[in-house]
């Protein structure tokens, strides 16, 4: 089964909005198509925000600070997390 | 101004129970790492550490109650070094304990929490403030050898054991003590310990590779080191053997960030090391680095290195492969590392060496242990929370 139109629309408007807490910024401030790199999300930020997605979605996020090119999943842009977060919900 | 020596050491750690042990460990490039065994472990997404195997510790069982693991390593490896030191009881107020730990009696912590919160019961053990204390291996060695004078614990993470070996280097100095026992000591291995580290994502999930291409992280070790720093007046005058000098300490703060590291921050910990043992850069035969395994540190520390001693550094190894990263107490484990090349001529190898890593241009003596006329060592720490400390050895 894959995710569904309006649940990846969900999955966008969450990862939005955790990255806007993090980025103290209003969530319209956050493209749909941003680079995390351009936000200038520290690395701290960066778990917190991996964190608060696991818990919205009770999902494991691969993530591994010291690989941060891991191809597992793909950090680098709003598109790239949405897309990470919507597999790993089909695989729940 | 006093000059400081070692006159005994003691560890218990992944690798061995004892120095000899450990020093055979070193040399060997033995690994201490395994799935780990305590608790829960399944239910952590990192199972390795390096744990302290098979731990029935000769300590009087009548006392057991008071003691957490992390004071149980403590008393362990402070008798060894008290033996090899050859200090018998007395020296009352001229006596002092400085010991590092980072998370204290964090297993009492643990439990209690889980039978009140957990297991619904109303109840903790009566003794569960003071086996938790930071203070209890300090004050527990105390009270096993009479020392009277300067007692406490320092907390400063992975920095903890290095920022109490530099006190009581200064508390011999200053004149308020002959003989100091410290080091450090940490029991972090349990559930929870290790699930607040998998939060920062920085736990390799398979093996610690210091400034290797290819490195996931760091590993988590418990463990023990103590040592026994004297006068050297007070030593030479009853005819103690000298393992080593201990001759100058360095401490900085980034005042940067509280996690991520600033190698100028450890470049100036080095230089004041240094500028206090009144070395040069090139008198310099061995560092023992704080060589995390994390991107961040091995990348920082490299270039920190490079910083104070150039193109040609001297040889630079992080022992964390074999016996972890245990934290607190780290310093200790290393100080003993250190010693092994200090006392044999043995630079300790970096295990697990895949490839050279262009962000960290040193000879970080890949995966064999190699012999080395050794004259003065360095030996790294850098704490999270931007705090760096490192001591200066001299071979006796």
């Amino acid at each position: 089964m894959t995710v569904q139109v309006d649940m990846r629309a969900e999955i966008e408007a969450a990862v939005i909005e955790i990255l806007a807490a993090q980025l103290l910024l209003p969530p319209y401030e956050i493209a749909p198509d941003a680079r995390v790199d351009d936000l200038g999300l520290d690395s701290l930020g960066k778990v917190e925000a991996i964190f608060a997605l696991e818990e919205r979605f009770g999902i494991t996020i691969p993530f591994n600070a010291n690989e941060p090119d891991l191809p597992d999943f793909d950090f680098a842009s709003v598109p790239g997390i949405v897309a990470g977060v919507a597999r790993l919900i089909d695989q729940r | 101004m006093r000059r400081v020596v070692i006159t005994g050491i003691g560890t218990v750690n992944a690798l061995a129970q004892d120095v000899p042990g450990t020093f055979a460990a070193l040399a060997a490039g033995r690994c201490g790492i395994g799935a780990l065994t305590f608790r829960d472990a399944d239910r952590l997404s990192v199972r390795i550490g390096a744990e302290v195997r098979d731990w029935a510790p000769d300590l009087p069982a009548a006392r057991m109650p008071l003691y957490d693991r992390v004071t149980q390593y403590a008393l362990v490896a402070g008798a060894e070094a008290m033996a090899m030191a050859g200090l018998d009881l007395g020296l009352g107020p001229r006596g002092g304990v400085i010991l590092g730990t980072a998370a204290g009696g964090i297993s009492t912590w643990e439990d209690s929490y889980r039978a009140v919160f957990a297991e619904g019961k109303s109840r903790v053990s009566p003794l569960v403030v003071p086996r938790l204390m930071h203070n209890a291996p300090a004050s527990h060695l105390s009270m096993a050898y009479g020392l009277q004078g300067p007692v406490f614990s320092v907390s400063s993470a992975c920095a903890s054991a290095n920022h109490a070996m530099g006190l009581a280097l200064q508390q011999i100095r200053a004149g308020v003590a002959d003989v100091m026992l410290t080091g450090g000591s940490e029991a972090m291995l349990c559930f929870g310990g290790v699930k607040a580290w998998e939060g920062l994502r920085v736990l390799a999930p398979d093996a610690c590779r210091p400034f290797s291409l290819g490195r996931k992280g760091m590993v988590i070790g418990d463990g023990a080191g103590v040592l026994v720093f004297e006068a050297e007046d007070h030593a030479r005058a009853r005819g103690a053997k000298i393992l080593a000098e201990v001759a100058g300490f360095g401490m900085t703060a980034d005042a940067g960030d509280i996690v991520a590291p600033d190698p100028d921050g450890a470049a100036r910990a080095m230089l004041a090391a240094l500028a206090d043992a009144r070395m040069a850069a090139g008198d310099v035969s061995y560092i023992n680095a704080h060589g995390t395994g994390t991107l961040a540190n091995d990348r920082s520390e490299a270039a920190a290195i490079r910083q104070v001693f150039g193109t040609t550094p001297p040889p630079v190894s992080s022992t964390k492969a074999m016996h972890g990263h245990a934290i607190g107490a780290t310093g200790a484990l290393e100080a003993v590392a250190c010693l092994l090349a200090l006392t044999q001529g043995v630079l300790p190898p970096t295990i697990g060496h895949q490839a050279d890593d262009p962000d960290c241009p040193l000879d970080v003596v890949p995966n064999l242990a190699r012999q080395a006329r050794v004259g003065a060592v360095l030996s790294n720490a850098f704490a999270f929370g931007g705090l760096n400390a490192v001591l200066a050895f001299r071979s006796a």
